[in-house]
Parts: structure tokens; C-alpha cells; sequence
């Protein structure tokens, strides 16, 4: 297994234990040096717990196996001992580099501070080092920007200066926890091809924590692949990906996302139509000053009965500022929003609450988008109480179960007292499908699905999604389908939307578009994705 | 994967419904569930509960008057209508005393008989034929002993109490009630709304309160009600902060984007969406808030701002203390009694936090 005769990290027979809940069951493997090796994997599958570990960070767990690096072992060494290896030989990098930097403090002190500590460094020959690093990892202006605090850089740089400062000590191993998850895609690949160019520039090994496949696929050597605690397999990401043999990493490949578009009928009514839709919003500038900022510019579409719609942009694109505007949920400057004729923009009230009916939304964070005080059955019955009052109890009740069924939750499929539950005793998915049920319940036109499977695992994911396509067949549902993700619109959607800073840079047929991309940003997009 | 394939991922969490055949409890059953799981935060409401239902009821406890009596042929209810002394045969025509020796005499006849409380004394009855000068300390007469006024501790501390803890329950609710609703418009309105109300309630804040009460205790006759208002008019302040930082956070949440979305009006939305996911705050006080209650009622009282001297309250009583101190009998049990109430109420507010929280199963 292991790929070198000298390897640079070897973990063998590792176990972390929470209390009685094992996190890491018997996980063994080698890192040779110079070499790229991920650990892929769904949510708990414990492969970020694995590479804390290494740096031994894990607290309150209980640990057995032998963790060597550079031939020592540092399950051995005294807290001193490791604390002095963190940061120095080896270096990591985290998912959410906004959090991960100090706010306090600029980004030149906190990069200073690991060249203190670790290289012995004087504070006054710390800057001239900190801008060289910056420069090296590409940050533009890094004699200015060495001065900045993490909020005034953007989400890219702020993850360059996070590899700067992993760095600094030129590390032999670089621990990269989803590096790139929280990035929008153009700026995922730059940092992907920072993180290879340097890493074949100074020859130090990388460990990647990550879901996503796409990278493991296009940037390691050889990869992991972790399941509930448990290392399945190893091997090549080359023979892995071309020959999977156990059955989990088989599962894990195949889902990516399959087309399930159904032709639509020539004569489908249009049921949404926004025209030069426009919406801004005013940020103070000063006690009586405003400054205009506008989120979406002249957004025109128009939704068919039974089709979707496929909004797909990066963040800060105003897809789902848009998404909102058509829920009447954001008013718009200028332009006008119809619903099957009937105009909903700044519209009043009553004509509103009957629209609310016709139009529902699902979002993307299971976790946020369901009152935690509240039972499934409140949440899913709380739009009939409102829209069907003339409902009885016992009517209401039916119709929240069947389609609480035809979701996927009911004795049926194993989950039982559905309705007296509450959301934290279900899964992510299973949140996703209570969401979905409560949208559905009304019996709307038109479902504004606003990154539905976003916050979700990709097994999980697929079964949303198929789950989605399912109701849109049987319901005859329109879709506005808002997502950052292209795998998932170009499986989903009829037409696509291109949106890029507030506006609409391309539109047209899903596969069309996918195919021949007419716009430069389009191209971009697809080719960070790897799609084209 | 394929779309056929089984829609349900393992739950994170085990189902917490001990046997799938069994009905499943509802929400309310189920937040009393675990309010009792904590055992000592449901033993303490049971000895609150105890000690409220004594204090409400002192007169049943604690009375000098005998519930009923049986005197020369005739039934008397004195607790309820107290004869005068010369309907027994006595010489006054004022309100009979009994614990006047020539009516004990009578009832020492036979066929008299009288049923009476337990502790048979009032908060404001005075044993004017008692043989030890007061403050005199505790014996079978007077289980906790007798204050310096010589009215008997047991009925002085239960009747305080009464007066303490209802009035401490009137300006939570009245506080807490204004507390909640002032933060909830601040915080789900946002904006000028809330810059507005802030900048008031800053002046508001600033009134010096005491200065106040001083002043309005030497022109009005200081009552419990006038109290009550004076203090709700500041009391809510504190808490209105912490709802509207609860409101301002919740808000924005995707649950309230969705509610809107589903057509509910902003009433509804505070009310079904926003209010119950804010409470933490509100019920982690909420003990607090009775404990400073019960202080500031007490502590006003000992500075002499409180009630008048003859309402009874634990403040009295540790002024009493505080001038007798060779009487330990007076400030011992005031103090104990202060102390388990506070206790009681901090060992409620947690269990009653755990009730609140639907995420403990």
C-alpha cells in the first residue's frame, strides 16, 4: 500500500473514540513525500477527525494507534513537543479562511506571528518575509495588502493568506480541510492550481479533506476513501476512479448528478414572466448619505407550466436576490413580475396571500430553514391552517401525512410518529424532504428551489433530486432552480440563466448552453467545473 | 444512483419514541417530560408550589382567630366575623382579643370548645399579656419566637412572604411581559423603528430611579400597587435588550424567509416563528428576575421607601434583624427563608430551560 519505502506520515491502526461512539474505526495508510493523497468522504465519515489527529487537535477523544512522522512518533511527544511541529513541518489550511484569521489583527501580523514562533524570527524582519510569502501565493499588491485586515480582502485572498501563512515555515506536509468548499468556482480552481504549483515547487506533501470529487479526480496521486470511520479503500486516484472495488466508492461515483428532464409540451402556458426586473438596495454611507447597489439589473425570464428554470451564478451574482424578488419576498425598483397574468410585484396584500399559495420556496440549509420549537406536523400543516382553513383537523392532518409519504417519510419507509417529531431528530436529507413537504402540501404552480441540495452529501443529493424530479412529474411543478453548482442545473433544467454580478450574461436551452457556451464567463464557469 | 433506490438516509440521531406502537407523547407532554427529568428542578417546584400555597393561604395557617367556636350554647366563626367581646359576656364592645387570659378562662369551661390554626397567631396580633418583654425568643407559644414589636415570627415571616413573592410574580410577569414585547418590535422591525425606540429608552434608562422613588414615596402614600408600577416602568429594560438581540438574529433565519413565503402575516410570524426561538434569554432570567424582585421590594422596605410598617415583608424583618441583633431568632429564619426561595427559583429556571429546549430529548 504505501507508495515509497521512506514515507513522510504513517498512521496505522488509528482509532478516535467520543465517549462509546467510534469516529475513526482502524484507519491505516501512508503519505509518501512530495505526494498529493486525499481523504474523500461524506459528512461524519471521519476523515476531518483523521487529519486533526495527525496534529493531534482532537479534544476529549480518546486515540490509540501509531501515528509516524518523518520517522518519529507523535503519539509519544509531549504537548510542547507537538506544539512546535504544528505550523512548523506541518502546516494546514481550513474550509472557512473568514473564520479561520484573526479579525483583530492585520494579515501581515498574523502571518508574523507564525515566523516568531516557529523560525525565531525579530517582529521588524517578520513584514519583509510575510510580503514575500503573499507574493508568492499571488495575492496582488502584497506590500499594500500586508496591512489588511481578513475582512477587507476577498474570499480568495483570504484563503491565499492562509496559505501564506501555512507556509511560512515551509512545511513538509500541508493539511488542507476542504479548502476550497466555501469559494465560488472560477476562484476554487486558482486556488487548486496555487496549491499544485506550489507544492511541486517545494516538494512537501499534501493531505486533502474533502467531498469533492471533481478535485480529488483532477489534483492527487492516490486516494482514501472513508466511510462511517472506516478506510474502504486505497489506491491510485487513477485505478480508484477507473476501477472502484468496494461498494461504497462504487455508490459514491455514480452520484454524480444524472439528467432527468422531461420534454416539455409545445403548447405549456407561461406561468411567470418578469420583465427588466431590478433590484437595488441602499447601503448608508454616512448619517444622511446613500449609496444605491444594485443586486439584480433588467432580469427578464419567463417560467412554463411544468418546466425549470435553471439560475446558476457565483456569490454575489444576484441569482438569489432574484429568486426572492419573484417570491414577492424582496421588492424590485423597476420592471414588473406576473404571476399567470397577474401582476405580483409591490402588489397588495390580498392579492399576495392568494399568490403565496401558487408559489412556494424551498431553501438551502436544512438545519436553518425549519423552526427548531416547532413539530413536523406544525410545519407542514401550518400552510393549510393558513391557505385551506376550511379544512377539518382530522382532513388537514391526512393531507399533511400523505404528503409527508410521498416525500419519503412515513412508517412506510421506516420513520415512525413523523408528526410529533421535531427537525434536530432527522437527518440533513430527511430535513430537505420536510422542507420540500411543506412547499408541496399547498399544492403550488411554481417551486423557487434556492441551492436545495447544497448544504447536502452527494448520495443524499441525488436522492433530493430525484425526489424533486419525481414531484415535478406528478404535480406538473414549475421549477426556478437556483444553484452554484452546474452538475446539478445542467441534470435539472429545461433553460439556464447565467447570472454574473447582477446581471444576465447568457440564457438559453440547458444542454445547449452546456455544449456551446456563447459568453467568455459562461466558458469560465464551465471549465472550472470541468464540465466542458 | 438510481431514483428507485430507498429515499430515507439513517437519522443522525436515534428515534427517541422508547417502543414504535406506543403513542407518541405531544409537544407540551413531552416538554413536561423533560422538565421532570431534572430531578431536583421538579422537587424544587414542588416545594415552591408548597410554600406559595402556605403563604397565599396564611390565614388558614397562621390565624390568632379561631376558625370556629363553640361558646354558651352558640357557634361563632370568628376567623370570618370576629364577635365583640360583650356577645361572649365580656365587658368590651370592641373586637374580641383571644389571647386575652379572661377569654381563654371561657373557653376553658366546659362545653366551650373552638377549632383553630395551627399557629395560632396574625401577622399584626400583639400578646399584650405576655410574661417575657419582646423581642423574646422561641418557645411553645411562639415556635419562632416573637419580634420586637412582640407579634409572633412564624405568622410575621409567612405573611411577609405572601406580600413578597405575589408582588415579586406581578412585576416579573408585568416586566417580563413589556420586556418581551418592546424588544420583539425593536428587534423584528429593525430600523428606524429600533434606532428610535433605542435612543428613547436610553433617556429612559438614565431617569435616576431611586431619586424617584424617594420622591414619590414622601408625596403619595407608599402602597404595594404604586410600587409595582414604579418599579415595571424601568423593570423591562434590561430584558427588552436581549429579546431584541434574539429578534434581530432570528429574523433573518431561513425558517422566517420561508414563513413569508408561505404567506404569514408579521404577527403571526413573531408570534409562531420568531418569539419561540427567542425565549432562552427571557426564561434564563426569569428566576433571576423574581430573586431581584423580591430584593428590591425587600430592600426598598429596609430603607423605609416599601410598604408601610404594618404590611408585613421580609424587608421589615431584616431591618428588625439588623436592630436586634441579640434576637437571632428574627434574622436567622428571614434569611433562610430569602436564601431556599432564591435557591427554588434558580433550580426551577433550569429545569424549565430543559423544558423549553426541544433539542433534549
Amino acid at each position: 500500500m504505501a507508495a515509497s519505502p521512506q514515507p513522510l506520515l504513517e498512521i496505522e491502526r488509528l482509532t478516535v473514540r467520543f465517549g462509546s461512539s467510534t469516529v475513526v474505526d482502524d484507519v491505516s495508510f501512508a503519505i509518501a513525500p512530495g505526494e498529493k493523497f486525499a481523504l474523500v468522504g461524506e459528512s461524519g465519515s471521519g476523515k476531518s477527525i483523521t487529519a486533526l489527529s495527525v496534529l493531534r487537535l482532537v479534544d476529549a477523544a480518546t486515540s490509540t494507534g501509531v501515528i509516524r512522522f518523518d520517522g518519529e512518533d507523535l503519539m509519544a511527544k509531549s504537548e510542547r513537543q507537538m506544539r512546535s511541529l504544528r505550523g512548523g513541518k506541518i502546516g494546514m489550511i481550513f474550509q472557512e479562511p473568514m473564520t479561520a484569521l484573526n479579525p483583530l489583527y492585520t494579515v501581515g501580523n498574523q502571518i508574523g506571528e507564525v515566523l516568531e514562533l516557529h523560525e525565531g524570527m525579530r517582529k521588524e524582519a517578520t513584514r519583509a518575509r510575510a510580503i514575500e510569502l503573499l507574493a508568492h501565493t499571488g495575492i496582488p499588491e502584497p506590500e499594500r495588502r500586508v496591512d489588511a485586515y481578513p475582512h477587507e480582502l476577498s474570499g480568495g485572498q483570504r484563503q491565499r493568506a492562509m496559505i501564506a501563512m501555512a507556509l511560512a515555515c515551509r512545511p513538509k506536509l500541508l493539511i488542507c480541510d476542504e479548502p476550497t468548499t466555501a469559494l465560488d468556482v472560477t476562484i476554487q480552481a486558482q486556488i487548486l492550481e496555487l496549491l499544485d504549483a506550489l507544492q511541486r515547487e517545494m516538494g512537501m506533501a499534501l493531505l486533502f479533506i474533502t467531498h469533492d470529487l471533481n478535485l480529488v479526480r483532477r489534483f492527487t496521486n492516490r486516494v482514501g476513501v472513508m466511510e462511517r470511520g472506516k478506510l474502504v479503500e486505497t489506491g491510485e486516484t487513477t485505478r480508484v476512479f477507473a476501477d472502484p472495488q468496494h461498494e461504497y466508492t462504487k455508490r459514491l461515483l455514480a452520484s454524480r448528478p444524472q439528467r432527468r428532464v422531461q420534454p416539455l409540451p409545445a403548447d405549456a402556458p407561461v406561468l411567470v414572466s418578469g420583465r427588466d426586473v431590478k433590484v437595488s438596495f441602499a447601503i448608508p454611507t454616512g448619517w444622511f448619505k446613500k449609496r444605491h447597489f444594485e443586486a439584480v439589473r433588467r432580469a427578464t425570464l419567463e417560467l412554463r407550466r411544468g418546466e425549470t428554470l435553471g439560475i446558476v451564478g457565483e456569490s454575489g451574482s444576484g441569482k438569489t436576490t432574484l429568486g426572492m424578488a419573484l417570491l414577492a419576498l424582496q421588492p424590485i425598483a423597476e420592471g414588473e413580475i406576473a404571476m399567470g397574468g397577474v401582476r405580483i410585484d409591490n402588489a397588495e396584500r390580498a392579492a399576495l396571500r392568494t399568490m403565496r399559495r401558487r408559489m412556494q420556496v424551498v431553501l438551502q440549509d436544512p438545519f436553518a430553514s425549519l423552526s427548531p420549537r416547532m413539530t413536523v406536523g406544525q410545519i407542514v400543516g401550518e400552510g393549510l391552517d393558513l391557505h385551506r382553513a376550511e379544512l377539518s383537523k382530522a382532513e388537514r392532518e391526512r393531507l399533511v401525512l400523505a404528503m409527508l409519504d410521498e416525500v419519503g417519510l412515513s412508517e412506510r419507509h421506516g420513520v415512525g410518529h413523523v408528526l410529533q417529531r421535531y427537525p434536530h431528530e432527522f437527518s440533513g436529507g430527511q430535513r430537505q424532504r420536510i422542507a420540500i413537504a411543506r412547499a408541496v402540501v399547498l399544492q403550488p404552480e411554481v417551486l423557487v428551489l434556492d441551492e436545495p441540495t447544497s448544504a447536502l452529501d452527494v448520495s443524499v443529493q441525488q436522492q433530493v433530486l430525484a425526489l424533486l424530479a419525481e414531484l415535478q412529474q406528478r404535480h406538473g411543478l414549475s421549477f426556478i432552480f437556483i444553484s452554484h453548482d452546474l452538475a446539478v442545473i445542467r441534470a435539472m433544467s429545461h433553460r439556464v440563466m447565467v447570472m454574473k454580478d447582477g446581471d444576465v450574461v447568457e440564457e438559453g436551452e440547458a444542454l445547449s448552453l452546456f455544449d456551446a457556451p456563447q459568453h467568455a464567463y459562461t466558458r469560465e464557469l464551465l471549465a472550472a467545473a470541468h464540465l466542458a | 444512483m438510481s431514483a428507485t433506490l430507498p429515499t430515507t438516509d439513517a437519522p443522525p440521531v436515534p428515534v427517541p419514541t422508547a417502543a414504535p406502537s406506543t403513542k407518541p407523547l405531544s409537544p407540551n407532554q413531552r416538554a413536561w417530560a423533560r422538565f421532570r427529568r431534572n430531578r431536583i428542578g421538579y422537587v424544587s417546584l414542588w416545594a415552591f408550589a408548597v410554600l406559595l400555597a402556605l403563604a397565599t393561604f396564611a390565614e388558614v395557617v397562621s390565624n390568632e382567630r379561631p376558625f370556629v367556636a363553640r361558646i354558651g350554647g352558640e357557634t361563632h366563626f370568628p376567623a370570618i366575623s370576629n364577635p365583640a367581646e360583650v356577645e361572649l359576656g365580656g365587658d368590651f364592645h370592641t373586637p374580641t382579643d383571644w389571647k386575652d387570659p379572661f377569654i381563654r378562662d371561657l373557653m376553658a369551661k366546659p362545653g366551650n370548645w373552638s377549632i383553630g390554626a395551627i399557629n395560632p397567631h396574625s401577622a399584626n396580633s400583639t400578646n399584650y399579656f405576655a410574661k417575657e418583654a419582646p423581642p423574646s425568643r422561641p418557645a411553645s407559644a411562639n415556635w419562632l419566637g416573637v419580634d420586637d414589636k412582640g407579634r409572633d415570627m412564624l405568622a410575621r415571616l409567612l405573611y411577609g412572604f405572601r406580600v413578597s413573592i405575589w408582588f415579586a410574580i406581578a412585576l416579573t410577569v408585568v416586566g417580563t411581559s413589556i420586556g418581551i414585547l418592546m424588544g420583539s418590535v425593536m428587534g423584528y422591525f429593525g430600523g428606524r423603528i429600533d434606532l428610535t425606540m433605542q435612543r428613547l429608552m436610553e433617556i429612559w434608562g438614565s431617569v435616576p430611579e431611586l431619586y424617584l422613588l424617594i420622591i414619590f414615596a414622601s408625596i403619595f402614600e407608599p402602597s404595594l400597587l404604586l410600587l409595582l408600577i414604579l418599579l415595571s416602568l424601568w423593570g423591562w429594560l434590561g430584558l427588552s435588550d436581549y429579546v431584541r438581540a434574539e429578534f434581530l438574529r432570528n429574523r433573518s433565519l431561513e425558517f422566517v424567509k420561508a414563513a413569508r413565503a408561505l404567506g404569514l402575516s408579521n404577527a403571526q410570524i413573531i408570534r409562531r416563528h420568531v418569539l419561540p426561538n427567542s425565549l432562552t434569554p427571557v426564561i434564563t432570567f426569569l428566576p433571576f428576575r423574581m430573586s431581584a424582585a423580591i430584593l428590591a421590594l425587600t430592600s426598598l422596605d429596609f430603607l423605609g421607601l416599601g410598604v408601610p410598617a404594618s404590611v408585613p415583608s421580609l424587608g421589615e424583618l431584616l431591618q428588625q434583624g439588623k436592630n436586634n441583633l441579640e434576637a437571632w431568632w428574627i434574622i436567622v429564619p428571614t434569611f433562610v427563608l430569602l436564601t431556599v426561595t432564591m435557591l427554588l427559583l434558580t433550580f426551577i429556571g433550569d429545569a424549565l430551560r430543559d423544558a423549553f429546549d426541544t433539542r433534549k430529548s
